[in-house]
């Protein structure tokens, strides 16, 4: 029987993504189609309903996976506090917008992730005492504890009636965000970026040793890593990363928001992203975020087109629930690295084409 | 003082019935590994299918019965279909199947029992009767009582049977264990037969105090804190947890409450057990994992 | 796993989008109207949810079968999931909000009091009327700060003064109030909140105390709560619950042995969903409610002639016909429908879009007699909306559960002390605009 969980994160996550990266030459060109498709083609061609809807929600999530990969993925260190920090992240970010109004809205979102990234190595203090599953069920204490602060105390929501948060302003460089295609643009950019540090940061010394730490913290401490920090600096960066995804999901998405939109179902969802894409995989958040957002939506399209008007209409929703439980199980059985693994190994197949 | 009493033995009393939720969850996790989110979707479950029969005629041990056979067969089904395939899978792996396996188990219960809310009467009077300067029902009695006889059973069950003795070997070590013979998949079922049991147990108990709803599922996020408090492993951790967290929720939300704004024991329990795990970090009366390098 | 298979799936997927994208656009005039509902079948919230709609839909089948319509432009509708979820809710809102087969969406029905919050600014961006019958933020009311928020008939705010001025009425007049102890026993939510403001104003008013006792999310114990209630002794109870709250609080009221018949239940834990699973201790629970159960009304008698009898209903228990939410289903269509019906008078009977729904809302009048021909006296209180005033009503009926359904306990509609509160909402709906930068509609262009 296992008894350590997450820590045992098997050493193939880590190969699944590298494989990925051997696809170098191909996945430079897929991600260079990608930011002219998302950066050029989306705004001109989506609706309202795409992008406020359906792409910036994904976006963000595939943010908040993100950031939860980096601590969890990375650094083996399984949270469900994410909802908190994404609520830190958004209160914060509110207070800071309207309590230092002269400062520009990425130096504000930034503000608001850091104070998100301090939360959270408060809450993976824990982590150096408690591993596995007890360590998850710490991070609970977090998520309820901070969902009731924020829904408690009015000073975090200006005294709002409805301790609800809305954005005073979303302006940048003079040009109002306030329009689908602004909200979007700002969301696409802040995920583009992290995605981009990110990346990098994976690859560089801390990386590694959060990879050391995941594998094995006892061997790791032995040759020298240091545990500790290593373990603090990934919830800092994760729920910073969540924090920076909270904030957009409050100014960007939603525009008002309350502290129940980042409840457990949230930091569920954002688990469910991180292994359905793939722990310890960038790109396998993206993935995961189409499979948790997209899906039900595109469930729900083509149920109702189907099947619309002839079946009860609460049967039916049941059904897609059923459904999407067992796409769920079915995803984790047969392909229990993630959507990641799976592009992995598309593309290396794609590659021997080539190739050939 | 005696306003200080009472609320203790309501929260006690409360803490029973969070314990009830929570031997499920310690039954699940002993054999299979699981942290088993589906156990609040199988009360659900549980109580829906009894009301439904009990409202088509059957009489109550008819219907607990069949409930009962229904429950063992659902158990039996999630351990070969989804388990069983992601065996070895890490634990939180595990835990994310069994959250995909509420949604299913809830979708099916309402497509086919329906998404009303029934009464359930089990004909037991939950009207205060006066014992000195505490006030109890018959129905807290009926609820210690049972919690009381499961714990009984389900320790003589792990520690005297050939059953608690193959699982504890499972559990120490399942290629040894399966060596000398002892049967995994007949054993996994048993034990999953037996948490399908206690879950409609919890569901009777719990649906004849709050109707029977979809939101008896809720009652997981109350066994959570009682679970780490327990610890995963133990079924009389499972007991005493619920005794701590009813107790500690009642006194914070009528003590702590009035300080800090009320509402204080939706989180006063999970940070009760983070204390509680750092001084133990594996729950009261769980077993410490053994790491080697 | 092979890979196949997993690439099929996609590819299915994408297909699958490819045909919901690929909307069929409809250039050609459009003859029937429009009505989005969102709604949530599946969730904790299912079984109170599902009778609304099926009132609603009655009611407009009843329309387009019988009267041929609103002037001869049929309704048609569909639904769209919200599971009572935010975030499904706006995205429900953003995927109808641009109407369907050529028909603008002339009012949008959120169904649920977060959803509504949410979407406040957003219909006023996308001039789409959201009207919340008997939730939603109170301050809305004022339509010259809120022009799309009309939460209708009864604020939260008139339901605790109505409450208050039901409990003078048993206690033989207001001045009986003086010294009397109310303990609000509330969902701890927004919702839940929202009538503190009005009660501790109320409270100064007339010289009660007002305690306020909160129950976390959701609510299925509450033993701490009445243990306090207990020892605290009040003379009244009004208990704002939600979903579950509502019966494990009658249940535990029943346990402490305080009387039930002192519990005055709100707007949302007043339904027979609330009670039945509570069981026989129930029995003389009060609620306010300005949807009154009961299937006597004229309209229900026309609704089971022409729609339940001929298997047309949307109800699937037909015990729930005339039960508190289906009538507030009905209540919902009846209101929705006569908006659409005064802004056709101005703008011709064709299909309503948001803008002009607007206008008729603000002019609906629905007079004794206006009611009368539509066969909802006693149902429906008369309704008058102005721009100043997007609420109307704001009087409930008390009704008390005998075990088996619900009876009217109170004299008649129990009106609440508007004239009281508006300042006090005005000055609140004032603040919000100043926040948010907001310049006042004057109250004469129409």
């Amino acid at each position: 029987m296992s008894s350590s969980a997450v820590s045992e994160a098997p050493a193939e996550f880590a190969a699944s993504s590298a494989t990925f990266l051997h696809a170098k030459p191909l996945a430079a060109i897929f991600t260079g189609a990608l930011i002219v498709a998302f950066f050029g083609l989306v705004p001109l061609l989506g609706n309202d309903y795409w992008l406020g809807a359906i792409l910036i929600p994904f976006l963000i999530m595939s943010l908040a996976g993100l950031g939860l990969n980096i601590t969890m993925g990375y650094a083996g260190q399984a949270s469900l506090g994410t909802g908190a920090f994404m609520a830190v992240g958004a209160y914060a970010t509110y207070n800071v917008l309207l309590r230092l109004p002269e400062l520009p809205l990425p130096v504000s979102l930034l503000a608001g992730g850091l104070i998100a990234g301090l939360v959270g190595v408060i809450v993976g203090l824990p982590s150096l005492r408690i591993k596995g599953f007890y360590l998850v069920a710490t991070t609970l204490a977090a998520q309820f504890f901070l969902e009731w602060m924020f829904n408690q105390y009015g000073w975090f929501s200006n005294y709002s009636t409805s301790t609800s948060i809305s954005a005073p302003r979303l302006v940048l460089f003079g040009q109002d965000l306030n329009t689908p295609v602004g909200r979007y643009l700002l969301t696409l950019t802040t995920v583009s970026v992290v995605a981009l540090v990110a990346w990098k940061l994976v690859r560089s010394q801390t990386g590694r040793s959060w990879m050391a730490i995941r594998d094995m913290d006892t061997a790791a401490a032995i040759v020298g890593i240091p545990v500790a920090q290593g373990k603090l600096s990934a919830f800092f960066i994760g729920a910073l990363i969540c924090g920076l995804a909270g904030a957009l999901w409050a100014f960007a998405y939603l525009g008002t928001v309350d502290a129940r939109s980042f409840n457990l179902d949230r930091s569920f969802q954002v688990m469910f992203i991180v292994i359905i894409g793939g722990l310890g995989s960038l790109i396998g958040n993206v993935l995961g975020a189409a499979f948790i957002t997209l899906l039900p939506i595109l469930i729900d399209h083509v149920a109702d087109r189907l099947f619309g008007g002839a079946i009860d209409a609460g049967q039916l929703e049941n059904f897609q629930k059923v459904l999407f439980g067992a796409l769920i199980i079915w995803f984790l059985i047969k392909e229990p690295h993630g959507l990641a693994a799976l592009l992995g190994r598309l593309l290396r197949r794609l590659q021997a084409i080539a190739s050939r | 003082m005696s306003f200080f009493v009472e609320t203790l033995v309501g929260g006690l009393l409360a803490g029973v019935m969070y314990s009830l939720v929570a031997i499920g969850f310690v039954l699940i996790y002993k054999a299979s590994g699981v942290f088993n989110f589906a156990q609040g979707a199988m009360v659900l479950c549980a109580a829906l299918t009894f009301v439904t029969l009990t409202e088509n005629g059957l009489s109550f041990w008819l219907a607990f019965l069949v409930s009962l056979a229904i429950m063992i067969m659902i158990g039996i089904a999630v351990e070969r279909l989804v388990l069983r395939p992601l065996v070895n899978q890490p634990q939180i792996t595990l835990f994310m199947a069994t959250l995909g396996l509420s949604f299913v188990i809830e979708g099916l219960s309402q497509i086919i029992m329906g998404a009303s809310v029934h009464e359930l009467d089990l004909g037991i009077l939950d009207v205060p009767v006066e014992f000195g300067p505490i006030q109890l029902s018959q129905f807290d009695l009926v609820a210690a009582a049972t919690a009381g006889l499961l714990v009984a059973v389900l320790s003589l069950l792990f520690s005297k049977t050939r059953i608690g003795i193959s699982l504890r070997a499972i559990a120490d070590d399942p290629q040894a264990a399966l060596s000398v013979g002892i049967r995994l998949q007949v054993l996994m079922r048993i034990v999953w037969g037996v948490a399908g049991f206690v879950a409609l147990v919890a569901g009777l108990l719990w649906g004849a105090r709050q109707g029977v709803q979809f939101s008896l599922t809720f009652v997981v996020l109350k066994a959570l804190p009682v679970l780490i408090i327990g610890g995963f492993t133990s079924i009389a951790g499972a007991i005493v947890g619920g005794l701590i967290v009813g107790a500690g929720d009642s006194l914070a939300e009528i003590y702590l409450g009035p300080l800090l704004g009320g509402s204080v024991s939706t989180w006063f329990a999970y940070v009760l057990a983070v204390v509680f795990l750092l001084a133990r970090p594996a729950g009261l009366f769980g077993e410490r994992a053994i790491e080697r390098v | 796993m092979s890979l196949r298979k997993p690439w099929q799936a996609v590819a299915l997927a994408v297909f699958a989008l490819s045909l919901t994208a690929s909307q069929p656009a409809p250039a050609q005039e459009a003859k029937n109207q429009y009505v989005p509902l969102a709604t949530y079948r599946v969730g904790a919230y299912a079984s109170s949810g599902i009778p609304v709609w099926a009132g609603a839909i009655d009611y407009f089948r009843y329309v387009n079968e019988v009267e041929g319509g609103i002037n001869g432009v049929k309704l048609f509708w569909d639904e769209c999931e919200t599971n009572w979820d935010v975030e499904k809710g706006v995205e429900c809102y953003e995927r109808v909000k641009a109407g369907k087969d050529g028909s603008p969406v002339p009012i949008f029905l959120p169904h649920g009091d977060p959803i509504s919050k949410a979407l406040t600014e957003k219909s006023v961006a996308d001039k789409i009327p959201l009207v919340t019958l008997a939730y939603g933020r109170t301050e809305t009311i004022d339509g010259r700060v809120f022009p799309y928020s009309f939460p209708v008939v009864f604020s939260f705010w008139s339901e605790a003064s109505s409450v208050i001025n039901f409990i003078a009425e048993k206690q033989g007049g207001k001045d009986k109030l003086k010294g009397l102890k109310i303990v609000t026993l509330y969902h701890d939510s927004p919702y839940g909140k929202e009538t503190q403001t009005p009660l501790a104003h109320l409270a100064k008013t007339y010289g009660f105390e007002d305690i306020q006792v909160p129950v976390p999310h959701p609510g299925n114990d509450q033993s701490a709560q009445w243990a306090k209630i207990r020892q605290l002794k009040p003379d009244w109870v009004f208990l704002r619950g939600w979903g579950v709250m509502t019966p494990v609080a009658i249940k535990t009221a029943a346990k402490v042995g305080f009387p039930v018949d002192r519990v005055i239940g709100g707007i949302w834990s007043g339904s027979e969903e609330d009670v039945r699973p509570a069981g026989a201790v129930a029995k003389g629970y009060l609620a306010i409610t300005p949807f009154p159960a009961g299937a006597d009304f004229e309209i229900h008698k026309k609704l089971k002639e022409h729609i339940l009898d001929k298997g047309l209903s949307d109800l699937k228990d037909l015990k729930s016909f005339g039960s508190v939410y289906y009538n507030s289903g009905v209540n919902e269509a009846i209101i929705t429908v006569e908006a659409i019906r005064t802004a056709q008078k101005k703008f011709g009977a064709r299909p309503i879009n948001g803008e002009e729904a607007q206008w008729g809302l603000e002019n609906l009048n629905l007079d004794d007699a206006r009611l009368q021909e539509i066969g909802a006296v006693g149902l429906q209180q008369p309704l008058k909306l102005s721009i100043k005033d997007h609420e109307g009503g704001g009087a409930g009926k008390v009704l008390q559960w005998d075990g088996a359904k619900w009876n009217v306990a109170s004299d008649g509609w129990v009106r609440s002390d508007r004239e009281l509160l508006l300042p006090l909402i005005y000055e609140r709906a004032a603040a919000y605009a100043k926040e948010k930068g907001i310049t006042l509609r004057s109250e004469a262009v129409n």
